[in-house]
């Protein structure tokens, strides 16, 4: 049996995952993003919780404290860092509450707060993993999966069978052949596989605002998609007049100057798919972000007919955000939108205005369950 | 106890323990018998999150707590090696991964405290049974959450909880018996107001009358359906004869117009606020006791020679000076060992301070002799801020090099303000007001004759952070039902804010 604290603690859980679910689109416009911390946990600072009493305001408070120096001298850390809590009553300094929630916590609350469908996976479960499981009983193990209760009974059925057990003085002593253990299962499953091949337009009209957006959007979307599919493969391309394949920094720290030709991009993307996911087993989700401008619209009639022949037959739907800069047209946005439809099937668009429209583009994205 | 968390010590331990007993008691230390437990960390962190309590109520906080300890210890910025609860008989708490030698400082402490929890005045009417009482509040207010709801109870919690800081230590002396006698002449008095009549029935007979009703209420009480309570406000006559008031919760538990279980609760977590203001009260001076005994102890009859440099290691980490912050278990032990060398050198009094000779000063021995038995009793009768108004000395304040800092908007930083004394005394008494909490006070009930409820903050030169006021105030408001107002001042100037549930209003006074 746990300890009743434990309660406590899922009840603080709880509470905290309702806190950061009221200041999720906080959280997000701010663009601060939940920490990985390498065990498949974020880290989330956010303020403590704590309960509101009458207390005294820090500013004119000051301290006390011990050591050498001369007036003036700095008593604490970093120039900048805020006032350091001091107080020899009681030290009731501010706490800053830091919470590890797992991806699928996380995921959970975004889809909490935005009422988001889980997605019905297409195609074959074709990733394969063995799992172990404790399921069944064996004769050889270590001491730690020792199964008490089917050695004791193994050493009764030996000690009737063969008489050394006496029903007026019932010892019943195990010896090394009556030993079980648990033993492991190997399992293998199957999984879905998706990937998630993102587009940016990183030419001069798309500023580092502008790439924040994409930035804090796409890290919102690989969390829901992850916890929707075991494994998703994440591919990044680039592109102004020309694009190439990058690695997530990169993506994120380009800046080229020059034209945009968006169909170089959708090529690539096609080229990927054609070469390393067969659409019948994978799950495809292609997203590309760009600011609404192309060098022309002979470009975009390229671009249209690669997603309807080639890019659309093979994913499961196609994203497009628009992200509004100061200098983009939108007009990229206007001319999908006439090919298909605010809100097609197979493609979904959203405009995204500033910082605070994120969470709804990412509504848009993944509302509907695809 | 027979918790499977903890477990009693035994062969070693309890052999180590029977000695270090024997030299406080002989080095005359008084104290409750102490039973010590081990268990694991995780186990040590959960107590801890309690206040020491193996059982209190369910609560997120405690949660919390746990949640900041575990990590803590887990990050290894933290470690608990010890913890003792005010009881009879008091326990204790011993890591099970600590060394030999930790053990040996940690029971060395643990008597110091269990002598202080025993024999300070501060402490004469704590509850020594409320490892009970904290179980059974905590069966009481289970009881509730499965009558009305957890969220519900809960939330009411939370705002109790609000209060916690707002209390009396007048309440400290009172005795149950005093208690019993002060509810009998108020409730006297209030009768003979209200009948408008002298009543002259003796003394004696209107006590039996009075008792006899006591007993009366007592059967009936628990009888009333809780979920009707009393709904109407309680005569708001009777409220103002108790104000001014500093005894926050005890007003609202009486007076606020909640149901039977509300008012129960606050009185829980009124009792649970009182037992601790004492602890509160005499942080250093507890701590301070605890070490001096740990040290003394350990240096001059437990310690084996190869375990000199582990203790000096620990005792070293236990006595760091901060800059940020005072360290009470440095503060308390080398005031102590101050007092201590003052009365056995006679360095006190009116010839001491008199004289002008620096040689003569310096030199001064009397050979008194008298630094234990004064020691033992300061360790009596004094708290926190009483013990540092009389026996913080410029000697001292300079030897400990102290100093106040204060923070700097210029450079973004807290710099050292001054070396001064004067102001380091004054300063540190400030922060020790009041159990460093701020002064509230209710003064009225019936603000304006409308029902409204009129807090003062008693400024001592520092403002309220008025964010958290209006959380405060908020919650406050939930239990009142009616507007709240809070006098203070902010940059100097005497301001009224009035609450009235959905927004904060406020005007000069």
């Amino acid at each position: 049996m746990d300890h009743p604290i434990k309660r406590d603690h899922s009840r603080f859980r709880k509470i905290i995952k309702g806190k950061i679910r009221e200041n999720l689109r906080k959280y997000i416009s701010k663009g601060e993003m939940p920490l990985p911390k390498g065990d498949g946990t974020y880290r989330i600072p956010m303020p403590s919780i704590d309960i509101p009493r009458f207390k005294f305001g820090e500013r004119q408070q000051g301290g006390m404290g011990q050591g050498e120096g001369q007036p003036g001298d700095p008593v604490d850390g970093q120039q900048g860092e805020g006032p350091g809590k001091g107080e020899a009553g009681e030290g009731e300094g501010k706490k800053e509450l830091e919470v590890d929630l797992s991806l699928q916590e996380l995921a959970q609350i975004l889809g909490d707060e935005l009422a988001l469908p889980n997605i019905e996976p297409k195609g074959k479960k074709t990733i394969q993993s063995d799992a172990k499981r404790y399921t069944s009983i064996g004769t050889t193990g270590p001491d730690s999966l020792k199964h008490f209760k089917r050695s004791y009974k193994e050493a009764l059925k030996r000690q009737v069978a063969s008489g050394t057990y006496d029903a007026k003085n019932p010892i019943i002593i195990p010896i090394r052949q009556d030993f079980r253990f648990r033993s492991s299962d190997m399992k293998t499953e199957f999984e879905n596989a998706a990937v998630v091949i993102y587009m940016m337009d990183v030419s001069g009209s798309m500023g580092d605002e502008q790439k924040e957006i994409v930035r804090t959007e796409s890290f919102w979307i690989n969390l829901w998609l992850k916890s929707q599919y075991k494994d998703i493969v994440i591919r990044y391309i680039i592109h102004d007049a020309t694009a190439k394949e990058v690695d997530e920094e990169t993506f994120f720290r380009t800046r080229e100057s020059g034209g945009t030709l968006i169909s170089s991009a959708f090529k690539l993307c096609r080229d990927i798919i054609a070469a390393d996911y067969n659409s019948a087993d994978w799950n495809i989700y292609p997203f590309h972000f760009s600011d609404g401008d192309n060098w022309s619209t002979d470009d975009t009639k390229i671009c249209l007919e690669i997603l309807d022949q080639e890019i659309l037959p093979s994913s499961n739907v196609f994203c497009y955000g628009q992200v509004e800069s100061r200098y983009g047209s939108g007009q990229f946005y206007k001319d999908l939108s006439s090919h298909y439809g605010e809100t097609g099937e197979k493609v979904i668009l959203s405009k995204i205005k500033n910082k605070d429209s994120i969470l709804d583009s990412i509504k848009d994205f993944l509302g509907k369950g695809k | 106890m027979t918790n499977f968390r903890t477990r009693s010590i035994d062969g070693e331990l309890q052999t180590l323990k029977e000695e270090i007993e024997g030299y406080a008691l002989s080095a005359g230390l008084d104290f409750y018998p102490v039973l010590f437990e081990v268990c694991d960390y995780d186990t040590v962190n959960i107590l801890a999150a309690q206040g020491g309590f193996p059982s209190r109520y369910p609560h997120w906080r405690f949660g919390m707590e746990y949640d900041q300890l575990s990590k803590g210890y887990a990050y290894g910025l933290q470690k608990i090696y010890e913890m003792v609860v005010n009881t009879n008989p008091c326990y204790a708490y011993l890591l099970n991964a600590n060394h030999w030698v930790d053990q040996k400082i940690v029971m060395a402490h643990v008597f110091g405290h269990a002598d202080f929890f025993k024999n300070n005045l501060w402490f004469n009417t704590t509850d020594r049974k409320m490892m009970d009482v904290m179980a059974n509040h905590g069966t009481k207010i289970r009881r509730y959450m499965n009558r009305f709801g957890q969220d519900r109870v809960e939330a009411h919690i939370d705002r109790v909880l609000s209060l916690e800081n707002l209390l009396s230590m007048d309440v400290l002396f009172e005795t149950a018996e005093l208690q019993r006698r002060r509810t009998d002449l108020e409730k006297m008095a209030s009768d003979e107001k209200e009948h408008g009549q002298e009543d002259d029935r003796s003394q004696a007979l209107k006590s039996f009358m009075r008792s006899k009703e006591r007993y009366k209420e007592k059967q009936e009480g628990p009888a009333k359906d809780e979920d009707h309570g009393k709904d109407e406000a309680r005569p708001m006559a009777a409220a103002t004869r108790k104000l001014p008031s500093k005894d926050i919760m005890a007003f609202l538990m009486d007076y606020a117009p909640l149901q039977e279980w509300e008012s129960d609760v606050i009185g829980i977590l009124r009792d649970e606020a009182y037992y601790f203001l004492p602890q509160r009260m005499t942080k250093i001076m507890n701590e301070g006791w605890a070490s001096y005994w740990h040290s003394t102890i350990m240096c001059t009859k437990a310690l084996a020679p190869s375990e000199i440099i582990d203790f000096a290691d620990h005792h070293a980490g236990v006595m760091a000076m901060s800059r940020q912050q005072l360290n009470p278990y440095k503060v308390g032990i080398e005031l102590f060992r101050d007092i201590e060398y003052r009365w056995n050198t006679g360095k006190f009094g009116k010839d001491y301070l008199e004289c002008n000779e620096m040689h003569e000063k310096t030199h001064w021995n009397k050979n008194l002799g008298q630094g234990r038995e004064k020691i033992f009793q300061v360790r009596r009768t004094h708290n926190d801020i009483t013990f540092i108004d009389e026996f913080f000395t410029q000697e001292f304040c300079e030897r400990q090099q102290l100093f106040t800092y204060k923070y700097n908007p210029r450079t973004g930083r807290n710099e050292i303000e001054t070396r001064d004394f004067q102001l380091i005394k004054s300063k540190l008494l400030t922060s020790l007001t009041n159990f460093g909490q701020p002064l509230i006070e209710i003064t009225e009930a019936n603000f304006e004759n409308r029902g409204e409820l009129l807090l003062h903050h008693v400024h001592q030169g520092v403002d309220l952070d008025m964010g958290f006021a209006t959380e405060t105030m908020r919650n406050i408001f939930q239990l009142w039902k009616r507007p709240i107002n809070l006098v203070t001042k902010v940059d100097d100037t005497e301001t009224l804010f009035s609450f009235d549930g959905k927004e904060m209003r406020t005007r000069a006074k």
